[in-house]
């Protein structure tokens, strides 16, 4: 009895605030837009009884996700989300790698500085490092001012509002993602690898390329998917930094939604967006699984 | 000792100077006496002063301290309930499905959570206000605390327990006096992810509140929509010196029980042979 009290708490919160809110999105994507209160049909009456909810199932449709076919916007900020997902990730990774290789290499009375330095970040507040940045890259900002100072530029870049600058936000704000885990995995590493590799007559970096690297590989792909995966569905980046150039799928819902009111079309794009996501997060899911399997 | 090669230490100091140079900047932007943010117009604390002055932001700072306490205690709740029935359970009808909704929010788009929510709270009627944002926010951070939690109940000798119970305890007594103070660390930097997790956001709160209740990430974001301002460097400046003090004096306490525990451990260990 004290059991089931345990279990159906927390499962009852999470069937009513995750799985209902959910079914409730794939509902209304299938339903129409109508001018009225709530704005979409139809909507589940039980006061008519049985037939009620026959004409509630038969007015569900694909339309809406016909449209969103139809409709070239919703592909190219599908195509352009994808886009700048995995080119931002890519980024990171050649950002991250090098620090947390570096931090490995220091003595270890200073390791447990160097990760609080890494994880203090992420403690700030999200919104606040990004707005950051609007002050750095904007036409006046201060990488216009260094480098016209420098002589290197006659007149200001425009870096703000463009789609430079929202890989700039997601390289900054996912950092700490993609250090953490290639961190852990490089720390496990046995030195003696390494040296038995140069005893054997491999250079350096051929010993980095040929021991190093495959043996953090399980961090690097989960440090790629924890920047990949939230990077997709980003809202804030793209529309602090990004301006009306750059299209990214959290936004263009975000507008459906508030702008638009047609709340059909943006649970359409909720939904879609989901299946997308779904590959990652289930390879994701593999791969920690099979790191936890290989270590326990 | 292995000395840093030169690559080592460019790439350390470049990295950090990324992570940290953006947020040096915007600090000392705030002590700018100039309203044109790029200009350097000498040392003021003048946006200070209207920061504590502006009863809009204060407002918004009320209601975010305010959900975020209430929300990240009951999530810290929950999401221990939930932790331990992940690990100590065992099977049970759906446990396959519980496991999903704890593990899937984590890796939802914040704008398909906070849509959800809202056709929800839309369905059933719900004014939008203080309490849907608590709703909403204690969902989603009693995810992140089951998986701090659960981490660490998995490492916990379950002998313990059944020890208590053995000497008498019902399962509840040993729950609290042996389980709790034990996974309490874990449990306390659960309620923090928690409460940081509930202060800082900002897409999921705009789709629960309603027009009375803005929290100050939502005042925060239309505010900068319209570009930079000293005021938001202020506030920013405020925000980004409690988290430091706030990580710092944690790592420091975490470190001395360390060392404390340690050396406990060492006298232990004289004392038994």
């Amino acid at each position: 009895m004290r059991r089931f009290a345990l279990i159906s708490v927390p499962y009852i919160w999470l069937l009513a605030l995750f799985l209902v809110p959910f079914l409730i999105v794939i509902k209304i994507s299938l339903s129409d837009t109508v001018i009225s209160i709530p704005p979409y049909a139809p909507t589940l009456t039980f006061s008519e009884g049985w037939g009620g909810i026959v004409a509630f199932f038969k007015g569900l449709d694909f339309e809406t996700f016909e449209f969103l076919m139809s409709d070239d916007l919703y592909w190219k900020a599908y195509l352009s989300s994808l886009k700048i997902a995995s080119i931002a990730t890519f980024m990171t990774l050649l950002v991250g790698y090098p620090i947390a290789y570096g931090m490995t290499r220091a003595a270890p009375e200073w390791r447990p500085t160097l990760l609080m330095l890494v994880i203090l970040p992420f403690w700030t507040s999200f919104l606040i490092r990004v707005y950051a940045w609007m002050g750095i890259l904007g036409q006046e900002g201060l990488v216009n001012q260094a480098l016209l100072w420098l002589g290197l530029i006659d007149q200001p870049l425009v870096i703000l509002n463009t789609p430079t600058a929202v890989y700039i936000g997601i390289v900054y704000t996912y950092l700490p993602f993609m250090i953490l885990p290639i961190y852990s995995a490089l720390e496990k590493l046995d030195d003696s690898l390494l040296e038995a590799a140069e005893d054997l007559g491999c250079s350096k970096l051929s010993a980095f390329w040929l021991v190093t690297w495959p043996l953090s590989r399980n961090g690097i792909i989960a440090g790629c998917f924890l920047v990949f995966i939230p990077t997709l569905g980003e809202f804030v980046i793209p529309s602090l930094l990004g301006g009306s150039q750059t299209l990214m799928i959290g936004k263009v819902l975000w507008e459906e939604f508030f702008s638009n009111r047609d709340w059909p079309v943006a649970s359409a794009v909720a939904v879609i967006l989901l299946l997308i996501l779904i590959i990652p997060i289930v390879l994701f899911q593999r791969n920690e699984q099979k790191q936890r399997e290989a270590e326990g | 000792m292995r000395r840093l090669s030169w690559f080592n230490t460019t790439a350390l100091t470049l990295g950090f100077a990324f992570l940290y140079l953006p947020m040096i900047i915007l600090v000392i932007y705030s002590f700018n006496a100039s309203k044109l943010v790029t200009v350097w117009a000498g040392f003021s604390t003048k946006w200070y002063g209207e920061l504590l002055q502006n009863e809009a932001f204060l407002d918004a700072a009320w209601v975010t301290i305010r959900v975020a306490v209430v929300s990240s205690t009951f999530a810290t709740i929950l999401g221990t309930m939930a932790a331990y029935v992940l690990v100590r359970s065992g099977r049970f009808w759906g446990r396959t499905m519980f496991s999903g909704m704890i593990y899937a929010p984590l890796v939802m788009p914040e704008v398909i959570t906070g849509l959800s929510l809202l056709l929800l709270f839309i369905g059933i009627g719900l004014d939008r206000g203080v309490l849907t944002i608590v709703l909403a926010h204690t969902t989603f951070s009693m995810c992140y605390v089951s998986v701090v939690v659960s981490s660490r109940l998995v490492s916990f000798d379950q002998s313990l327990e059944e020890a208590a119970q053995d000497l008498g305890c019902t399962p509840l007594e040993s729950f609290f006096l042996v389980t709790l103070p034990i996974i309490a660390p874990a449990v306390l930097s659960g309620w923090l992810l928690a409460f940081t997790l509930s202060l800082d956001d900002l897409v999921i709160a705009s789709f629960a509140s309603g027009p009375s209740s803005t929290t100050l990430p939502i005042k925060i974001f239309s505010a900068v929509r319209l570009g930079v301002s000293p005021e938001i460097n202020a506030l920013s400046t405020i925000m980004i010196a409690i988290v430091t003090i706030g990580v710092v004096t944690a790592s420091i306490v975490t470190k001395r029980n360390a060392v404390r525990q340690q050396r406990d451990e060492q006298m232990a260990e004289r004392a038994g042979e």
